[in-house]
């Protein structure tokens, strides 16, 4: 059966209503008015699936929005003072606070709230924001990306068309720019097909967990933001917290463990429950109610695993690419100034051609080249990552090498071979129970009519060789619990709870065999975050 | 003929409800606002009727503030031909908004009214009942079916003993169940159009409503959050435990 679609014509079609689409699509309107645009957005609504820490520079925001201190988003804590510490399971040591790691004029904000405020700024330059609608696929023509197709609506389980089915939309457009955030599914797509990341260094990530909590009054100091290291990661394993305190008696607390940890029995999950329950850190949450939460992916290769910027007919900006600086912890002002760029560019130019090198050639690139070495040294461990930090930084990234990353899904070592993790966690009592107690306050949901949106290759795999050599490390990774092993007739079987995705793509990155596939679920589905 | 279909805007279904903390109602800053559930099955019925061949202009009314407008551009996106929006800040109260909808329907000489039967944040389910006393016209409340004869409405309604098939005289009010319909996608080339349909606002006053608020909210307070079960090792414990509290005998 063949399916007739709509064709819409843009001058530019913009996959992401995150910073990096929304920055380039209001500067692009701002420099060229004439130009068409629209942004499509996967989720319900502009900034429902955005999740970020969220401590950001201003400069960038100043540039592109200057007004936008009048009308700040309802969270928007100046940064007071920050704070580094060494955690063991039972104690706090302060460390020095790395000069990247400092936030003088900086703000917490959360990045949800600054999205939906820059979605109707861009409305009202005359931009076409489409949140609900999901771009499934490119369009490609004669080795030229000419627009996206955007996913269909009320296709039924088995994949056939239901009573309400309605066919995604072709957009044609001159200029497709992904802005689609970590391990964009478009992005990959184009990367593999062109070759984007031909002769880089293999790009690695981190998972990112967050929650807003509410706690009895007169804990919270607005401002403080604080960051650990240390338990209850070993010291072979990179991430670490944050602690960001709001106002009105609120904070973020958070933790990011990189995905190329070794053990495959590690729960990310846990070592993130285990942080809020360590002897510092209780006190403050014990109590408290938690108001949202959720789990998103952060790449973290820096400018070595950075593909090329463009191809024919469409770029790359924020952190679809990876603009991100890790050494900083901080990628909004890159991603607002890689959409800036990239829609100066689009001005001037009227096509992608240049524009990698003119990335690389701005004020961003130098930023990331400073700090190149600083995320992979991490993996000689903690101790060695920290000197290694240390003497980047006096040498201001000035060091004649440049260190390699490793694909995190040929990290993990199989069970036979992983060191047995010791075990000292602490016994928990702070919510969430677990896994599926935490996406009930990330209100993600998904038509349970829909076909699964996670793809799984083969799922023999599954209950032979990966429960052999890694005993199934998605039912452990998942933030969200999608994956499970069941008993089905004597046998063990994969089964996909896809309703309770989140969107992280952590799946998509880690799973050992390279067989998960994340792929657009219905427009709207997944989280509903709230002030995150 | 023309339909009114009520569009009233409450905070998304899927979205955790926080309760203000002095009490005074729940938050909406920042939470996601949609149309209500039943009011977009009210107007899928309305276009449903519409494309069956039936000559009929579908317009969407709403009762809030100003940037209920986006809601109102959604249901004519959906395929609504005109709306309306009646602007005030002050709360939406089931017996306010009867009055207004009398007021329209006199106004736009209506053949028929398609609500929800209820909105799914106050939960009230009155105004659609209301509205048919003040207009002194049939109501079928609950509706599950609707088939159109000419002047009258057959509508199939949901009651406790199974279901209940009544005709209606037109003009009447009808308000919908769960089951009536499923609604549509809203496609991307129809919310373009949507842009440039005819969006009129008109102030409550000048419809000569007063804002009077005919009941009072004392106060807001969130369910106590379920105590943990526990897991008892036997039936033997269990039959033992619940003698113990005098459940059993």
């Amino acid at each position: 059966m063949t399916i007739q679609r709509d064709v819409m014509q843009y001058d530019v079609v913009v996959v992401g209503a995150g910073p990096a689409g929304l920055a380039f699509a209001i500067r692009l309107k701002q420099l060229a008015p004439a130009k068409t645009v629209c942004v499509l957005e996967k989720g319900a609504q502009v900034g429902a699936h955005i999740l970020s820490g969220c401590v950001m520079e201003p400069a960038a925001l100043d540039e592109l929005l200057p007004d936008w201190r009048k009308t700040p988003p309802t969270i928007c804590v100046p940064a007071a003072k920050d704070e580094f510490a060494l955690l063991t399971k039972t104690s706090r040591y302060k460390l020095p606070t790395p000069p990247q790691m400092e936030n003088q004029g900086n703000f917490i904000i959360s990045l949800g709230q600054l999205c939906a405020w820059l979605g109707t700024q861009a409305e009202a330059l005359g931009i076409d924001v489409f949140p609900g609608f999901t771009a499934a696929a490119p369009l490609i023509e004669d080795g030229k990306v000419t627009g996206v197709r955007c996913g269909d609506m009320g296709v039924q389980k088995d994949g056939t068309p239901g009573p309400n089915f309605a066919a995604g939309v072709d957009i044609h457009a001159g200029i497709t720019v992904l802005a689609e955030g970590c391990r964009g599914s478009v992005s990959k797509k184009l990367i593999t097909e062109f070759r984007l990341d031909a002769d880089r260094s293999p790009q690695t990530y981190g998972l990112g967990f967050k929650e807003l909590w509410h706690v009895p009054g007169g804990r919270v100091q607005p401002g403080l933001i604080q960051h650990t290291v240390g338990w209850p990661l070993d010291s072979g394993t990179y991430g670490g917290s944050f602690l960001y305190h709001l106002d009105q008696d609120r904070v973020y607390v958070g933790f990011v463990v990189g995905l190329d940890y070794a053990d495959p029995g590690f729960q990310p999950f846990e070592a993130f429950q285990q942080f809020k329950n360590h002897p510092s850190v209780k006190p403050l949450l014990d109590g408290g109610e938690i108001l949202s939460s959720g789990a998103r992916t952060i790449i973290e290769g820096g400018i070595q695993s950075l593909p090329r910027l463009e191809m024919p007919g469409a770029l790359l900006i924020g952190d679809a690419a990876g603009t991100i600086n890790v050494a900083k912890i901080k990628g909004v002002h890159m991603a607002l100034r890689s959409g800036m760029l990239a829609a100066a560019h689009v001005a001037e130019h009227g096509a992608s051609t240049g524009f990698d090198t003119r990335w690389r050639n701005s004020p961003s690139a130098k930023e990331l080249r400073t700090v190149r070495n600083i995320r992979p040294g991490f993996r000689w461990g903690l101790w060695a990552g920290l000197v290694n930090a240390a003497l980047e930084t006096v040498t201001f990234g000035l060091l004649p090498w440049t260190l390699k990353n490793h694909a995190d899904w040929s990290s993990l070592q199989k069970r036979s071979a992983a060191a047995q993790s010791a075990d000292d966690y602490v016994t928990r009592t702070l919510p969430p129970r677990d896994r599926l107690a935490s996406v009930y306050f990330a209100t993600t949901t998904h038509d349970e009519h829909q076909p699964a949106h996670l793809k799984v290759s083969d799922t023999d795999i599954c209950a032979t060789r990966c429960a052999e050599e890694f005993g199934n490390p998605c039912t452990r990774f998942c933030p969200a619990q999608v994956y499970e092993m069941v008993e089905d007739g004597g046998k063990k079987r994969l089964q996909i709870n896809a309703a309770n995705c989140v969107h992280c793509k952590a799946c998509d990155i880690k799973d050992p065999y390279e067989i998960i596939t994340w792929t657009t679920p219905e427009g709207g589905s997944g989280p509903n975050y709230q002030n995150l | 003929m023309k339909i009114l279909v009520g569009i009233k805007r409450v905070v998304d279904y899927s979205v955790r409800i926080q309760v203000k903390k002095d009490g005074s109602g729940v938050e909406t800053g920042g939470v996601k606002l949609s149309i209500n559930p039943f009011d977009e099955i009210a107007l899928e019925e309305a276009l449903r009727i519409r494309e069956k061949g039936v000559q009929a202009e579908v317009v969407a009314v709403s009762i809030g503030p100003a940037d209920v407008q986006q809601q109102l551009r959604t249901a004519l996106a959906m395929g609504a031909d005109r709306a309306t929006l009646v602007e005030t800040t002050d709360a939406v109260q089931p017996l306010m908004a009867a009055r207004v909808f009398l007021e329209l329907v006199k106004r736009e000489n209506a053949d028929l009214v398609i609500l929800g039967k209820q909105a799914i944040d106050d939960d009230c389910n009155q105004t659609g009942q209301m509205l048919a006393a003040l207009w002194d016209r049939p109501q079928a409340t609950f509706a599950s079916a609707v088939e159109l004869k000419g002047k009258t409405l057959r509508v199939t309604r949901e009651v406790d003993a199974g279901l209940e098939v009544m005709d209606v005289d037109l003009p009447a009010v009808i308000t919908t169940d769960l089951r009536l319909n499923t609604p549509r996608f809203v496609k991307m080339p129809d919310i373009m159009k949507a842009k440039s349909k005819p969006l009129a606002t008109l102030k409550l006053a000048e419809l000569g409503v007063a804002p009077a608020p005919a009941l009072e909210y004392v106060s807001y307070a969130a369910p106590t959050p379920r105590s943990g079960g526990r897991k008892l090792e036997s039936v033997q414990a269990l039959v033992k435990e619940l003698r113990d509290r005098g459940v059993l005998s």
